[in-house]
């Protein structure tokens, strides 16, 4: 990792020897990864190559369901999340996610961004306003919004249902934000903003994000690895993984010969 | 292309539809004429009179149906401000927490029993364990059993409305850190709202037609009273009771009753579909 001589880069999250099972089938295997902090890390690989159930294991969203199980460690900031006795709504709260289809809650946009910051803060009206409203400010999404915060989140469009998601996860003002295919359910303008966006955030956040894209996997991140059957196939700063990829099989993907 | 199978499937597809319209029309034939013979004798009995005057004593002039009405009216809404909590809540504990566990396993079975079972079977089991024991007939036992009939309409609708909730709208709220019994009430059941509004309202629709239920247990009451304890009057056990009478003015208040329900049933379908509409334009 040169990227940045002289600049120490501190690691965020540190994945070591995981192993993820859908029932029995092994979906991760033996996964080793460190992603690092204030930067945006891309997840790339064919369809069920398992960046989904990686991003997915980082804020333990796989213990919601019986039969799911990840071994190994996953050190956030030192602290094995993987411990059974890991309080995973704190976990959630610091590693916010994204889903690939916007699901703004049934609610007002306000309430929306506001149920978040409620869960672990107790802010007087004026403070919440405020949240609220820098929270939709980072998120570019202000000025379409401030005149019908009233109004339900469902009335806005794709794209920018979206940025509310997007902008309900920085309110809480988590530590790592995981985006998963956060643009493949919207048109290029509203893709373009997000990535926009992407940067932005990685100023105050750890970013990791999963894409079927690799044109926005060499745009907005600054580590990519690339994933494939479960396996890390290879791991570096972007630049480097798309010029001189190391690997025969990442250059025949990203150069399109499979996949 | 070959003709004859393409004129052959034609034909097939012609009876089919010729088949399929005799069948609607029997239907609505049928539904029409019971509606057209309901709305003939129903709206004579519909004056002032019948809503302000309290049921007649055999052989008597007028009256009216004032004491089945509001005897109805209590019954029936005591029974749904009982069931509507029940049944949500225990519809939520099916859909988001017991899910695939043994007790709800057996909770749905119960439902599922208590949804078919004739209602015959509730009154009398009301009339066993409650008016059997205080050895009167109340319009508490009544209303009893009429929530026995509601409860499951009302848990098994919020559970499949539920169920259609999206999971990927539980995730983003676990996502934020949400622990389940918020992510269960504040979003996911709030989703679902609409569909559950709807159940609520159907269950209301059925309770408001049932006669067998309250037969054993509220019976009926000649004169008004809004006391839960005594006997209540209420409008499916007058309507069985006068519809079989010798006297006019009886048979006459039967169907005005008929009609009244069958309108009330009518708003309440109609208002549940309004609702449900709402939920699918979101």
């Amino acid at each position: 990792m040169s990227e940045a001589a002289g600049q120490a880069l501190k690691t965020a999250i540190q994945i070591r020897n995981l192993n993820f099972y859908y029932g029995k089938f092994l979906a991760l295997k033996d996964n080793n990864l460190d992603i690092v902090e204030h930067k945006v890390t891309a997840f790339i690989g064919p369809s069920g190559c398992g960046k989904s159930t990686l991003l997915r294991t980082l804020n333990r969203m796989y213990s919601l369901y019986p039969g799911q199980r990840a071994e190994g460690e996953i050190n956030f900031y030192g602290q094995n999340i993987l411990d059974p006795k890991q309080d995973l709504n704190l976990l959630r709260a610091r590693i916010g996610m994204v889903f690939q289809k916007p699901t703004p809650f049934p609610m007002s946009i306000y309430d929306n961004i506001a149920f978040g910051v409620r869960l672990y803060e107790n802010l007087s009206r004026g403070e919440m306003d405020e949240r609220v409203e820098w929270a939709l400010t980072k998120t570019a999404l202000w000025n379409e919004a401030k005149d019908k915060l009233n109004q339900s989140g469902l009335a806005l469009s794709g794209g920018q249902q979206q940025r509310l998601c997007i902008a309900r996860s920085v309110a809480v003002k988590p530590s790592v934000i995981l985006l998963d295919e956060p643009t493949s359910a919207l048109d290029p303008i509203s893709t373009a903003k997000i990535e926009e966006l992407v940067h932005e955030l990685k100023s105050e956040y750890t970013v990791a994000i999963v894409t079927h894209n690799m044109q926005q996997a060499a745009r907005v991140s600054d580590f990519t690895a690339y994933m494939y059957l479960g396996e890390m196939v290879e791991y570096g700063p972007t630049d480097q993984l798309f010029i001189k990829p190391k690997k025969q099989e990442t250059e025949d993907y990203i150069t399109g010969r499979f996949g | 292309m070959n003709q004859n199978l393409y004129n052959r499937r034609l034909w097939k597809n012609r009876i089919g539809i010729a088949l399929s319209m005799t069948a609607m029309a029997l239907g609505l034939f049928v539904l029409l004429w019971i509606l057209s013979v309901l709305f003939i004798n129903g709206i004579k009995a519909i004056d002032w009179n019948m809503f302000t005057q309290s049921t007649p004593a055999p052989g008597s002039e007028g009256g009216g149906l004032a004491n089945a009405i509001v005897g109805s009216l209590m019954m029936v809404g005591l029974a749904t401000l009982v069931s509507t909590p029940v049944g949500i809540l225990a519809g939520v504990y099916l859909a988001e927490f017991g899910d695939r566990s043994r007790i709800a396993e057996i909770t749905r079975f119960m439902t599922d029993i208590m949804l078919s079972a004739p209602s015959i079977v509730l009154g009398l089991f009301i009339y066993a364990i409650l008016v059997y024991q205080v050895k009167h007939f109340s319009g508490w036992a009544g209303s009893l059993a009429l929530s026995l009939i509601a409860i499951p309409v009302v848990l098994r609708t919020t559970e499949n409305m539920l169920r259609l909730v999206p999971g990927n709208l539980r995730e983003a709220a676990y996502a934020l850190g949400a622990p389940q019994w918020k992510v269960s009430i504040m979003v996911t059941l709030r989703a679902a709202k609409a569909g559950v509004v709807t159940g609520v309202l159907l269950a209301l629709a059925r309770i408001s037609g049932e006669t067998a239920p309250l037969l054993f247990t509220a019976l009926n009451n000649q004169f008004f009273s809004l006391d839960m304890n005594k006997p209540m009057s209420n409008l499916p056990v007058v309507i069985f009771q006068f519809a079989m009478s010798p006297y006019d003015n009886w048979v006459r208040l039967a169907w005005g009753g008929a009609l009244l329900i069958t309108v009330t049933v009518l708003i309440l379908n109609i208002l549940a579909r309004v609702f449900f509409r709402e939920k699918i334009s979101h």
